[in-house]
């Protein structure tokens, strides 16, 4: 694994993508976007209230991703 | 988000009030504890208590000696020797009524059938049985038609387990090691705010819980809670404490993160529809985004991380799944099925204890 400076994007199934890491989270005019924890869930099914952020409502949905791609 | 963040107050919590007795157990506990009696004669009455209970699910007094016995290795509770957390004989006395809590939970929650020992497949299968939980919805209640009298109930229920809120998942981390421990501490570490104490999750809802006007202080509110609402925090207790169970507290955790982001959502509605504010609804905001981030990681990383290290710990990690679905399930129940006869779910009024 690499150093604290790493970023780390993971794809959960029919789920967010949970991101670790020094980011920078901005609106388009480079504003910071409040970021109150460490490890942060990035909305994927388009239905969250609270974007960019998850809110658990892809299990009301029933959102459901592909298989992500094996990298061998 | 809201716009403004709420400071928040860093809450230093002391020992518990002694509580009332409940029966005979109870009475004995209680009188060990503060010096009266001895601890040797505790087994034998705890013995006939679990003999003659039709159910120690909802034994109010085996489940109140169950909570003190166990309050000795959280806060302590005023009065009650110290040393007396590791007394033999103590011990001797909580292990009957653990292992007839354990009896009775297997005996009466429902395991669904174990899928492979892997990570995808545990998470899904652990999504799935949480999605399934159609019980009565305290949440919906809450958010549509809950008085005002009916969610300060509610807080005095939470407040058993929430004003230490994840404490007795963290028993589990010295019992875990590799890809679930890091799962684990990573949202441990969100719930105890991440080095920022005026952001650990207790002390938010602590100040919830001032704004109904209730007393944050731990355990002030013991003496008001059915045996249901202390056998939820009992459980998790039980399972964080025992080592042979890592794979139940495990479970329990997942299922408690799955069935948490929505439900907080309608808690916050309830709250907001009642005038509270947004330092108040901050405790129910909050869990929305962190147990969004939480249940995937307990889900894939804890619970199917711990699968795949230890597959015979899989029906448990299910058990405690389901059986964290089924009791906190009975509990809001017990709260909606008071509510719905115009009655209190309290043992007493709460108005005594506001105004003493």
């Amino acid at each position: 694994m690499g150093g604290a400076d790493e970023v780390e994007i993971v794809a959960y199934p029919n789920g967010p993508f949970l991101v670790r890491g020094p980011i920078s989270l901005t609106n388009p005019d480079g504003e910071e976007l409040p970021r109150d924890r460490r490890t942060i869930a990035l909305c994927r099914c388009g239905k969250s209230v609270i974007k960019p952020f998850c809110d658990g409502t892809h299990k009301i949905i029933g959102f459901r991703t592909e298989p992500e791609p094996r990298a061998d | 988000m809201t716009a403004t963040q709420p400071r928040g107050q860093i809450v230093t919590q002391f020992p518990m009030p002694l509580p009332a007795a409940r029966g005979a157990a109870s009475e004995l506990a209680l009188a060990i504890l503060t010096g009266a009696r001895e601890p040797r004669e505790l087994v034998p009455i705890v013995d006939s208590a679990i003999a003659s209970s039709p159910d120690v699910i909802s034994d109010d007094d085996l489940q109140l000696t169950l909570f003190c016995l166990y309050e000795l290795h959280y806060g302590g509770i005023i009065g009650a020797d110290d040393a007396l957390e590791w007394n033999a004989e103590l011990i001797a006395a909580r292990t009957l009524i653990e292992t007839a809590l354990e009896a009775a939970l297997r005996e009466r929650v429902v395991v669904p059938d174990a899928p492979e020992p892997q990570a995808d497949a545990v998470s899904a299968a652990l999504f799935e049985l949480t999605a399934a939980d159609t019980g009565p919805s305290l949440s919906r209640y809450i958010a549509r038609k809950a008085s005002f009298e009916e969610v300060q109930e509610f807080l005095v229920h939470r407040s058993i387990y929430t004003l230490k809120e994840a404490d007795p998942h963290s028993w589990a981390v010295p019992r875990l090691s590799g890809r679930p421990k890091a799962a684990l501490v990573e949202i441990q570490s969100d719930e105890y705010g991440e080095g920022r104490p005026h952001r650990m999750h207790s002390a938010i809802f602590a100040g919830t819980v001032r704004a109904a006007g209730l007393d944050s202080a731990y355990g002030t509110y013991v003496d008001l809670v059915p045996a249901i609402t202390l056998a939820s925090v009992n459980m998790m207790t039980m399972f964080g404490l025992h080592r042979r169970l890592r794979g139940a507290i495990v479970g329990h955790l997942a299922a408690f993160e799955m069935t948490s982001s929505i439900p907080n959502r309608f808690y916050g509605d309830g709250f907001r529809r009642l005038g509270f504010d947004s330092d108040a609804t901050w405790y129910f905001d909050e869990h929305v985004e962190a147990d969004a981030v939480h249940e995937q990681i307990a889900g894939r990383d804890l619970a199917g991380g711990l699968a795949e290290a230890e597959p015979e710990l899989l029906n448990d990690i299910l058990f405690g799944a389901a059986a964290c679905l089924a009791v906190d399930g009975w509990a809001g129940e017990y709260l909606l099925s008071n509510w719905a006869e115009g009655e209190s779910s309290l043992r007493h009024p709460l108005f005594e204890v506001v105004d003493a």
